[in-house]
């Protein structure tokens, strides 16, 4: 196994993690943590591969989909906080109003 | 790879695993991010292992400053609200294992067999030309994405700001 087949791993382990905690969360934050960690194995993986391929792409994308999470984020957190505002919790089990 | 990279490395995925297990198992919230920021730093030390060291400084300041920060503001200010600890439960438990061990034997199987290219000696990116690349070849995505952020910090502040004045 070489150094790029173990950061895959490593990525694969982390997404998986990810898909654990976004399955199994019940606060709105969690839940957002957990897609943190997910997007965090993606940008190991471009990275890894930027290595194989060479080239400034990899890492170029990798940035964009830091900016993109960040921005992502911001706008999670504060509808979490409207959120916790206008319900008084940030269980997402409890926001069903559209659920009919 | 040397013993030393070899251990090096371990070290490093030892240290992203136990941050993201600890993220997603935490009973509390505050030490779930806290956990979640050692994961974030430990992947600024493997890009740094792959080369990457301008993405390093990157992910240390805009993930383990900018997101850790915001969530535990949002973790502080929800707290508040709601007068007390927020609960950070998990439930399904059984059912989140079984789809995130499905996902992980899918993509670990699938690249256990793959044939993955060796790294090989290229010249290593440098600052320098990701900035020609962002002011270069993706000078239209890099702009978008300014507007993109700009939009994301309006849309953050009208959402969050409370509704009487």
């Amino acid at each position: 196994m070489n150094e790029i087949q173990f950061c895959l791993l490593l990525a694969v382990a982390l997404f998986s993690i990810g898909i654990y905690g976004l399955l199994t969360r019940r606060n709105a934050i969690g839940i957002l943590l957990s897609i943190e960690l997910m997007a965090n194995a993606v940008n190991i993986n471009l990275v890894a591969f930027s290595r194989v391929h060479g080239g400034a792409a990899g890492q170029v994308f990798a940035l964009f989909a830091i900016a993109l999470t960040v921005a992502e984020v911001a706008i999670g957190l504060g509808l979490v906080i409207l959120m916790a505002r206008t319900r008084k919790s940030i269980n997402v089990d409890e926001a069903r109003d559209l659920h009919g | 790879m040397s013993a030393l990279e070899i251990l090096g490395l371990s070290l490093l995925a030892l240290f992203v695993l136990a941050g993201a297990l600890g993220t997603v198992l935490s009973k509390n919230l505050v030490h779930s991010v806290l956990w979640l920021a050692l994961a974030l730093v430990a992947t600024a030390g493997i890009y740094v292992r792959l080369t990457a060291g301008f993405l390093a400084g990157a992910q240390v300041l805009l993930y383990a400053g900018g997101v850790i920060t915001l969530a535990i503001f949002a973790v502080m200010l929800s707290a508040r609200i709601e007068g007390g600890p927020i609960p950070n439960e998990s439930a399904k438990r059984g059912r989140g294992a079984l789809v995130a061990l499905a996902v992980a034997g899918l993509f670990g199987g699938v690249l256990l067999q793959a044939d993955v290219l060796a790294p090989r000696d290229l010249p290593v990116v440098d600052a320098a030309d990701i900035g020609r690349s962002f002011l270069g070849e993706y000078v239209l995505p890099f702009e978008v994405l300014s507007v993109l952020l700009v939009a994301a910090m309006i849309g953050a502040i009208v959402i969050a700001r409370r509704e009487d004045p």
